[in-house]
This record gives C-alpha cells, sequence and structure tokens, in this order.
C-alpha cells in the first residue's frame, strides 16, 4: 500500500513544560493555534524551526528531520518570529532573491525599501518580514502572531498573501492567533494549546 | 648602568603612599586598592625575580617549562574572570587557555630558535621576559575579543536567531561580530605601533635603555619584540574567537546562550 506522507509530521515533540505533541499537515492545511499566554504557542513553533533542543521526531515529505541539514530544513519550516529582527540598513538589503510578492499586496509603498529599517513602522517591518520569509519558498509557514502590529486593512491583506502563497506552492500553516475571528476566517484546523499539550477543536467547515 | 638600591625603591614608594593618603582625603575609594595593588608589584616582582635569578643559574630546561606553565595557567584564569559572560564550567577556562598557548609558545619557540638562535635555545634569559611579554598582550587581545563576542551574541541573539531562521548558516549568522570581536581584541596592539616612538616610549626600551643599553640595540629588540606581540596576539584572539564562536552553536546550529553564565 503507498500513501503519500503528510507534508509535514511531528511525532511526541517535547521541550520543558511542553508536549509531547504530535500532529501532521498536508498541503493547503493551515492549521490555527490559540492558547492563554505562556502556554509555549512560541515555543512550539521556535522547535519545530529546530531553533530551540527539542525531544521527538520530525519529518518533512516522509524525510526524517536527521536527515536534513538544519539550513535545509530551516528554509522549508520557516518561522516568523512575532518581533522581526533586521541586521542591514535598509530592508531592501536583506532581499538578495528579489521580492515574491508585490509589495502593493500588503499595503506597502516601493520606497520603504529605500528607507532605513529604523524608520519603519513595527507594522511595516512586520510585514515586510513575511515577505522577507516567502522569499525562501518555505513549504511550511509557522506564523507567530504575524498581524499583531496590524489594523483592519492590513491584516486582511496578509490573510489573503498568506493564502495565496499556500494554494500556489502547496504549502502548509501553523499560525499562532489570539483572534477567534480571524482562526475562522484562515484555518481550517484549530488547535488549543493547554498546559503544553494539544487539543484539536471543531472546525466549522470552510467554503 | 646606576644600579638602584632598598633606598631608592623607598622613595618611590613613599610617592605612591603620598597619592593613596591624598585619595583617601578626597574619599575617591581608591586608596586602600592603590596601597594593595603597589604592594603586590612590590611582593610579585621581587618574588620572580629572585625565581629568573635561581632559574638563570640552573637553566635546566625541566624548570623553564614549569615556570612557563605556570604563568600560561594564571593568564588563563585571568582571560577567564576578565569575561563578564564566559562559558561555563572548563570550557571558560579552555578557550582562552588552549588560544593563548598556541599562539604565545609558538610565537616564542619561533623567534627563539629562528631570530634570536641562542645555545640553548631555551635559555631562561631570553625565554621567560619574551614568553612573559607575549602572554601579557595575547592575554589582553584574548579576554577584550571574548568578552565582546559572548557579550554581543548575548545582546543580538534576536539578530542571530532571524538570520538562521531564515536558513542562514551559524557561521554567516554569527560573522559579523566574530569580526568585530576579532577586531576589538587587536585594536590596542595596533594603536601601541602606530604610536610607538611618536606618543610613546615602549616600556621594554625605555627599561634597556636606562639600564645603560644602547639606544639603537633597545630599539632592534623593541621592535622584535612588538612584531612578535602582534602576531602572537593576533593568532591568539582569532584562535580564541573562532573556538569559541562555533561553541556558541551545538551540531542542528541552533544558538546555545545557555552554555554561557549568567544566563
Amino acid at each position: 500500500m503507498s500513501k503519500t506522507p503528510p507534508l509535514l509530521q511531528i511525532k511526541d515533540l517535547s521541550r520543558p513544560m511542553l508536549g509531547p505533541v504530535s500532529l501532521s499537515l498536508a498541503a493547503g492545511d493551515c492549521l490555527c493555534i490559540t492558547g492563554e499566554s505562556g502556554s509555549g504557542k512560541s515555543q512550539l513553533l521556535r522547535a519545530i524551526a529546530d531553533i530551540d533542543p527539542h525531544g521527538g521526531e520530525l519529518w518533512l515529505d516522509g524525510v526524517s528531520a536527521d536527515d536534513i541539514a538544519p539550513e535545509q530544513w530551516r528554509r522549508q519550516a520557516g518561522l516568523l518570529p512575532p518581533e522581526s529582527s533586521w541586521w542591514l540598513p535598509r530592508a531592501h538589503d536583506h532581499f538578495v532573491n528579489g521580492m515574491p510578492v508585490a509589495l502593493a499586496e500588503l499595503g506597502l509603498a516601493e520606497a520603504v525599501l529605500e528607507q532605513p529599517v529604523s524608520r519603519l513602522s513595527s507594522g511595516e517591518r512586520q510585514r515586510l518580514a513575511l515577505l522577507r520569509l516567502l522569499a525562501n519558498r518555505p513549504r511550511v509557514l509557522l506564523l507567530d502572531e504575524p498581524t499583531a502590529n496590524l489594523d483592519v486593512e492590513n491584516t486582511r491583506r496578509v490573510e489573503a498573501v498568506i493564502d495565496d502563497y499556500m494554494k500556489t506552492h502547496d504549502a502548509a500553516v501553523i499560525w499562532v492567533s489570539h483572534d477567534r475571528t480571524q482562526v475562522a476566517r484562515v484555518a481550517n484546523r484549530h488547535v488549543e494549546l493547554r498546559d503544553g499539550r494539544l487539543e484539536e477543536l471543531a472546525m466549522e467547515v470552510r467554503q | 648602568m646606576i644600579t638602584l638600591d632598598t633606598y631608592d625603591l623607598a622613595i618611590a614608594a613613599v610617592l605612591v603612599l603620598l597619592l593613596a593618603l591624598l585619595s583617601i582625603r578626597l574619599r575617591t575609594g581608591i586608596g586602600g586598592q592603590l596601597v594593595i595593588a603597589a604592594t603586590r608589584t612590590a611582593v610579585q616582582l621581587s618574588l620572580i625575580g629572585l625565581v629568573l635569578k635561581a632559574l638563570f643559574a640552573s637553566s635546566h630546561p625541566g624548570w623553564v617549562a614549569l615556570l612557563s606553565l605556570f604563568m600560561l595557567l594564571i593568564a588563563g584564569r585571568e582571560v577567564m574572570m576578565r569575561q563578564e559572560r564566559r562559558f561555563r564550567g572548563w570550557w571558560g577556562y579552555a578557550v582562552g587557555t588552549i588560544s593563548m598557548f598556541l599562539s604565545s609558545f609558538a610565537v616564542a619557540i619561533f623567534a627563539l630558535v629562528v631570530i634570536l638562535g641562542d645555545e640553548p635555545w631555551y635559555a631562561p634569559q631570553y625565554a621567560i621576559p619574551l614568553l612573559g611579554m607575549l602572554l601579557g598582550n595575547t592575554m589582553n587581545g584574548i579576554a577584550i575579543a571574548m568578552d565582546r563576542l559572548t557579550q554581543s551574541a548575548w545582546e543580538q541573539r534576536n539578530i542571530i536567531e532571524a538570520r538562521l531562521m531564515l536558513g542562514e548558516g551559524w557561521d554567516k549568522a554569527i560573522s559579523e561580530y566574530r569580526s568585530k570581536a576579532i577586531r576589538s581584541g587587536m585594536i590596542p596592539i595596533i594603536n601601541a605601533m602606530a604610536a610607538a616612538g611618536v606618543v610613546s616610549l615602549p616600556g621594554m626600551m625605555t627599561g634597556q635603555i636606562l639600564a645603560g643599553a644602547a639606544p639603537v640595540e633597545a630599539v632592534k629588540y623593541q621592535i622584535l619584540i612588538m612584531f612578535l606581540i602582534t602576531t602572537g596576539t593576533g593568532l591568539g584572539t582569532l584562535a580564541a574567537v573562532t573556538i569559541g564562536a562555533r561553541h556558541l552553536f551545538d551540531s542542528r546550529q541552533r544558538l546555545c546562550l545557555d552554555r554561557l553564565r549568567g544566563t
């Protein structure tokens, strides 16, 4: 019997105070994680991206993480942290492979690329950080509150860009959100993190 | 050469004592430290004088090696103590000590064998002062560079991790802080070379001239020493920062700040 392996499979992932967590995602899945602050949502994403040491096993397209070089793994399971970091003077300098999506789709003017990063608003930096991540063409997006600093209009734009990316690239998304209405808009699966354990919640069918 | 007797040194000591009294009077809080440090100088240098006297008389390679090792271990401890966020456990001591051993000893032996060519090459009159000057300067360079490296890894963890998250290797993610650390370790000796003879008369040369050596001979020695110190400091700093930067990451290229103290 042959079956295509899930895009991302996680078995017994654990950190001190977290897990064991097991889940699997197919292409096109958008899994939202909610939970109180301090419940370990960010920790879980960091462990999946292999930024923090952890127990358990992960597979991408059926290939064990142990057989994938860490740089390669992080390119494919791309993490967007809540606060973006920049190490070169202008945002433009961070995009060596060009723009994955037109800036206007995220409500950004071309000029933001040339300004010093320190002069940009946190909302502009957050959207640019998303673009920087998408430029790597990750298979799985690990998004830690990607719309936290945005107004309603830009929140919708970000949601649309992520949805579009997922469909055109056969990607999957794990999305940490505080906003239940956002979860209802973007997710096809919803889990809650309580005391370090995941509980899958029923999801209204999305059309 | 004018030889100094105890009386001459006592007069100089009175000067320091007067400064200490003045400091206490002005409540600067360093009067006590000044006296303790001055006493340490007198005691430590007198002891090393006696040790060197005995060593010169015997010239046994075992004793030279033993004293060298002792100097290395003390310098290694000094490097460790000067870092605010040094590596935990034996790593904190080993990174600096091994780097100093590699650089200072290699450069000292090279200079003794190839340049000075005395018989035997380990003759303590040359070996010990040369090694002492190399260790002292290399120690400063490594301590400054390692302090800078560990401090910036700590302060810039978000940037380093963001670069890792975007799929950069550890090497690239830390490269900027590694270069800055190496630079800050080497700046003092580069400045010293640039200012030598114009702004400052280096201590070794001055000492030789005061002791009656011909100025041109003293200058030649000073140039030799400066070049050796620069090489030693540079190699030691490079080694320490390279080893240290690698040890900030584990085998899966994660930034491991829990390997530093004060975390």
